[in-house]
């Protein structure tokens, strides 16, 4: 954890901690530590008066119908975001592994979307798929499929779930290259030798050796879909139709800022908060796992 | 290579291809429609070649903004968010490296106590705390102004994660002789841990410069004059006009000025990038 050889010092290392801290302290634990108090209080229709009301914010949210479809909205944005992002990502890092010709001109040309805010890639989207002057809408309307993302839920879904993974793709990307290019190459050879084609090997050593950076990637991506993609549902669909892309980190905000419910968003932030909390664990988990195999 | 298998070589390659085209698309097509006119965008398909109007729709956006939507010109926006960017990054890679420093090379009481507290940041990212976060800012006098876009963003535990695991890897005898010949601990700092520390400070420059710059929600809430506004945030009052249509050819030369700052950083930077992200999440 630190040094043998270290300095002494009484003052200095506190001076050295101390903006962190500060910020930390100011911009971090004190919000958080307010919305947790909130989170059990409520306060009368002036704001005047605030009275302890334990868990009853909670009992509040989770009996109200829009807060569970805003949960089972983000399940299953956040588990089609990371299925699509992972999967393609996992193609096109062992296609990008096999290639020896224009192998870093193809990683150069994959790697930039991570760069790409999730607002921007929210607006490129939906000027792609807008019902009326979108170029995939057109091909769209030309096959027959009556696509009108503005009114029509599932298709609203499926927008920001294409424009949320094509924005996490790389992050994956360069994972899965980076675990595939640490798989020892005498282990492919030996089965090589031993006469697996190219699929055997990939199921029987590939697969199973990339699995943790699978699991660790998992993680992050579902806190990606939770908490990173605001710009994009703000940009695309402002949690519409009908709140069919109401993701929760998005209902937090507009409860928030617009409905003025301040014990009901806190809870909210509450509840969000052990959600943080609950995947950092298992992402750490398998950062361990991931660095020694 | 393990064998020579020329189809599945072939296939490779197509499916790189294609991930590639995928990848690409969007940006290709709002290349064209911002070298259009509005009309032209406007008549139900944009067209898949460039128009004639590239240089006079940027001039436009830059200069004057997007009148539909009343946004003040983008130069200004992209000026803000370039602020943005390099405070946060900046402020990010100062705090945190001498942080670091402060938890690995001394010994002192609540050491543990200010590591833990810096870890917790890791569970509390700003879009779940976004409304006491923003009254705290509200009540320091922080809205509207360029502190009040960067400081609360600057913490980070992930910068100071990876300057202490540096840290750690440092050998020992580098600070036992600059202890013998006479070196207190901050010219120690700046003479030897500083100049090492070079790769992993251009690392943290591009993960955090992204982060920076492509803030959203933040901005959204802490400004409410034009002046402050940033070209991310921007995107979406464009995108999101009432009533009429937006001008689609502008919003996505707006689109494409923001994003080419913080590509060029990936591209131009890519070993550093990629290390650095890699690093990050040991």
């Amino acid at each position: 954890m630190h040094k043998r050889v270290i300095f002494q010092d009484k003052l200095l290392p506190y001076l050295l901690l101390a903006p962190q801290i500060a910020v930390t302290l100011i911009f971090f634990i004190w919000p958080a530590w307010a919305m947790i108090q909130q989170s059990v209080l409520r306060e009368d229709a002036f704001g005047l008066t605030s009275n302890f009301v334990w868990f009853e914010n909670f009992q509040r949210i989770f009996s109200d119908p829009g807060y569970l479809q805003s949960f089972e909205v983000t399940l299953i944005f956040s588990v089609s975001v990371a299925l699509l992002g992972l999967s393609s990502a996992l193609v096109l890092a062992v296609m990008a592994d096999r290639v020896i010709r224009g192998a870093t001109t193809y990683k150069t040309l994959l790697i930039w979307p991570y760069a790409v805010a999730p607002a921007v890639a929210g607006a490129l989207w939906s000027f792609l798929f807008d019902p009326t002057v979108g170029e995939v809408s057109y091909v769209l309307h030309l096959l027959g499929v009556n696509w009108n993302f503005v009114l029509n839920g599932s298709q609203a879904m499926l927008l920001v779930v294409f424009a949320a993974s094509w924005n996490q793709f790389s992050y994956n990307f360069i994972f899965f290259l980076a675990g595939l290019q640490s798989i020892p190459k005498s282990l492919i050879e030996a089965a090589a030798i031993d006469g697996a084609g190219p699929g055997r090997r990939f199921w029987t050593i590939i697969f199973p050796l990339l699995s943790p950076t699978g699991f660790f990637l998992l993680a992050v991506n579902v806190v990606y879909a939770f908490f990173g993609t605001f710009g994009v549902i703000d940009t695309v669909t402002r949690g519409g139709p009908a709140m069919a892309t109401n993701i929760l980190v998005y209902k937090v905000y507009s409860d928030s800022f617009r409905a003025l419910d301040l014990g009901g968003s806190a809870a909210q932030s509450v509840v969000l908060m052990a959600i943080v909390i609950g995947l950092t664990v298992v992402q750490f988990r398998y950062v361990e796992r991931r660095v020694h195999y | 290579m393990v064998e020579n298998r020329p189809w599945v070589t072939f296939f490779s390659h197509l499916v790189l291809i294609l991930g590639v085209v995928i990848v690409a698309f969007p940006i290709y097509v709002a290349l064209i429609a911002s070298s259009h006119t509005l009309e032209t965008v406007l008549q139900g398909r944009v067209p898949l070649l460039p128009g004639g109007h590239f240089i006079e729709n940027y001039t436009d956006v830059l200069v004057n903004g997007i009148g539909a939507s009343s946004s003040p010109p983008i130069s200004l926006m992209l000026f803000n968010s370039l602020v943005m960017a390099v405070v946060i990054c900046v402020g990010k890679i100062a705090i945190s490296i001498i942080a670091a420093y402060a938890i690995v090379y001394f010994q002192f009481p609540l050491r543990m106590t200010c590591f833990w507290l810096i870890f917790i940041t890791l569970m509390l990212p700003v879009e779940v705390r976004i409304l006491p976060t923003y009254k705290v800012v509200a009540d320091l006098g922080m809205l509207d102004s360029y502190a009040g876009l960067t400081i609360p963003l600057i913490a980070s535990a992930t910068a100071t994660f990876l300057f202490r695991q540096f840290f750690l890897t440092v050998p020992e005898e580098l600070a036992e002789a600059a202890r013998i010949d006479g070196a207190g601990p901050i010219r120690f700092f700046f003479d030897i841990l500083l100049p090492l520390s070079r790769t992993s400070i251009a690392a943290l420059f591009v993960i955090q410069f992204i982060y920076g710059w492509n803030q959203y929600l933040w901005p959204l809430v802490v400004t409410t004059k034009q002046s402050y506004y940033t070209i991310v945030m921007g995107i979406s009052r464009l995108v999101n006009v009432v009533d009429i249509a937006p001008s689609w050819n502008l919003v996505m030369a707006t689109a494409l000025l923001a994003m080419i700052p913080p590509v060029v950083v990936v591209i131009a930077m890519q070993r550093w990038f990629v290390r650095g992200l890699i690093e990050t999440e040991k």
